[in-house]
């Protein structure tokens, strides 16, 4: 439904986006999500109209939209600080979409009712967006922006001025919405979590170009770089370098720590001697007192470092032989009272071949 | 209460008395039913009625009147245009050119606009103190529109452009209305500098046309006459009405 093709955008001498190509299906949760420089919020605006890229084209349903002003492209952007007018009520507000496209005062009426029990505040029409708490700003921008039901929906970051309770909640809203009117979602943010959460696909941006596109689970479980391993959750990066490849195997050196077996990942660029990362999230880890001797699994001594107790689980900070800090997970699931190690205690962490992830540098 | 807030607040009194005893003095002494500024002798109305069959006075004041609303309304309608632009694009040249006239002395502005009106040779008069209380009223215009603009958030007029709106639209029902306040601030500023400028005025004006501060000068060469304080009275009123009016249509439009 919406295409990016090649687009890059130069300001003086910055590169913010650097032939970027995307495709958005119609219907789809899709977030960009990068950290703060990384180009998102650049594409967002071109996708908008706000901005014209340098070279590439943008497609909607096929047909180029670079040369559309914002006024007529069938898409609507909320803004990361809600941008209501200040100087209109709410109702003024919601109906100012539909002034602009010339309907009846009955039709805009009975829309902008609709609009607002749609997002549950029928009381508050008359109000001005001064009156309005975070919260409120934020569905009734939402109700402005759907009122005429655009095909596309670009929301630019708009649940980071909420406080964490109210985000969550907007979360689960904003979900719901998408998948009841069905519109496409393209959605800018820097929050990891928010994006796995919310997105059918994520694509992840880098200094201005796309590092990975896939669903979230194949983005926390296959990253496709030491990169998106790095800015996707919490994640050990073991730099090492491929010594053998057997069947489905290979045999990589890890830097100060020896050799270790990991899975093999599929279409990887894999070949003897390269350089590569082992990527291991925390959870994966076992961490206990016995020594084991189990043959599909890497096991190395250590001594804790630092423990976090976050009640659910447990996170302890493993210091290996070569002085490397290793973040493991113990999930505090067992019936009774939770149980720790503590700081200074002998530990074995351990992993099983399949547990990592192996990406080339 | 503390010695400090004590001292603070008869710091406040006396600044307070330092600006505005002179201006009641004035007032007091328009009601004054005696020619000297000395003694109060009675209360009258006498020099109010000397003023308004004062014909000469009666001109200049009309003068004034006509001169600070047109240079007034001009200098809004470019200083506006003006604001926007410094605002909107990275402009090198007009910042300057618009704010220059703020800075420049009065005097240099006088002599300059004189040569150039008779360069043009323009004959003095009503026209020529107009023009040049548009010049030097532009700038103080743009210097309000852009301090607003800067406050009215950027995603605003995206936001309008995104829901439909074209510019012109977007002018007219956002940054118009969100403009407002500096631009009646900024034409509120330019009536009443045009209305009490005098060395400008002095130097483009020519013989016989004139405005209020040059009659009442050339009345205040002999002595400061009741009459004077009655005119003056009379000015302090309008400006105090002027504001009160802004204030009261647009809250917040003074406090910039």
């Amino acid at each position: 439904m919406l295409e990016i093709k090649e687009v890059s955008r130069y300001f003086d001498n910055f590169t913010a986006l650097d032939k970027v190509s995307l495709n958005i299906a119609a219907g789809e949760f899709f977030t960009l999500l990068g950290p703060s420089g990384c180009g998102k919020t650049t594409l967002l605006r071109l996708i908008a109209g706000f901005d014209q890229p340098d070279n590439g084209d943008i497609l909607l349903d096929g047909k180029s939209i670079i040369a559309t002003p914002p006024e007529r492209r069938p898409l609507h952007t909320i803004f990361q600080n809600y941008a209501l007018f200040p100087h209109m009520t709410v109702t003024e507000n919601i109906a100012f979409p539909l002034r602009m496209v010339g309907c009846t005062q009955a039709e805009i009426n009975r829309r902008v009712a609709e609009a607002l029990e749609d997002v549950s505040l029928p009381d508050k029409g008359n109000h001005y967006p001064d009156a309005l708490s975070g919260g409120q700003k934020q569905r009734i921008a939402i109700a402005r922006a759907l009122v005429n039901r655009p095909r596309l929906l670009l929301l630019d970051e708009p649940l980071s001025a909420l406080d964490a309770k109210l985000r969550e909640q907007m979360q689960l809203e904003l979900i719901k919405l998408q998948k009841e009117i069905g519109i496409t979602f393209v959605y800018v943010t820097h929050d990891q979590g928010e994006a796995l959460a919310l997105s059918h696909r994520v694509a992840v941006m880098n200094r201005g170009t796309i590092a990975q596109v896939d669903e979230p689970s194949r983005l926390y479980g296959f990253p496709n770089s030491r990169f998106v391993a790095d800015f996707i959750g919490q994640c050990n990066l073991l730099s090492g370098k491929v010594t053998q490849l057997q069947d489905n195997r290979a045999q990589v050196e890890l830097e100060g720590l020896g050799p270790v077996q990991t899975a093999i990942p599929a279409d990887s660029t894999i070949a003897v001697g390269r350089n590569c990362t082992l990527t291991l999230r925390p959870e994966k880890i076992h961490i206990s007192s016995r020594v084991s001797h189990d043959e599909v699994e890497a096991h190395f001594k250590g001594i804790v470092h630092d423990m976090l107790y976050l009640g659910d689980v447990t996170v302890y900070k493993v210091e290996l032989a070569n002085g490397m800090l290793l973040e493991a997970l113990l999930a505090n699931s067992s019936p009774g009272r939770a149980r720790f190690f503590e700081i200074g205690d002998q530990v074995e962490v351990a992993w099983h071949y399949d547990a990592g992830h192996l990406v080339m540098d | 209460m503390t010695r400090k807030n004590r001292l603070l607040k008869l710091v406040a009194l006396g600044a307070y008395l330092f600006l505005y005893l002179p201006l009641f003095i004035v007032i007091v002494y328009s009601f004054n039913d005696s020619k000297l500024n000395a003694e109060w002798v009675g209360f009258t109305f006498k020099w109010y009625d000397k003023l308004f069959q004062n014909r000469e006075m009666l001109s200049a004041a009309a003068n004034s009147l006509i001169i600070a609303t047109v240079s007034a309304a001009v200098a809004t309608v470019l200083g506006t245009l003006a604001g926007m632009a410094m605002h909107q694009y990275r402009l090198k040249l007009l910042p300057g050119l618009v704010l220059a006239p703020i800075a420049m002395p009065d005097i240099l502005m006088g002599v300059s606009l004189l040569l150039f009106f008779i360069m043009l040779n323009m004959s003095l008069g009503l026209i020529s103190i107009t023009l040049a209380h548009i010049t030097f009223c532009i700038g103080f215009v743009a210097l309000s529109v852009q301090a607003r603009m800067t406050a009215i958030d950027r995603s605003l007029t995206e936001a309008a452009r995104d829901l439909g709106a074209t510019p012109w639209q977007c002018f007219r029902k956002i940054t118009l209305p969100l403009l407002a306040p500096g631009i009646i601030a900024g034409a509120l500023m330019a009536f009443t500098l045009s209305i009490d400028d005098f060395v400008i005025t002095f130097f483009v004006a020519g013989v016989g046309s004139s405005t209020l501060p040059l009659q009442i000068y050339s009345m205040v060469k002999i002595a400061v006459t009741p009459e004077v304080n009655a005119i003056s009275t009379l000015l302090m009123v309008l400006t105090l009405i002027l504001i009160t009016l802004t204030a009261r249509l647009y809250p917040g439009a003074l406090r910039s």
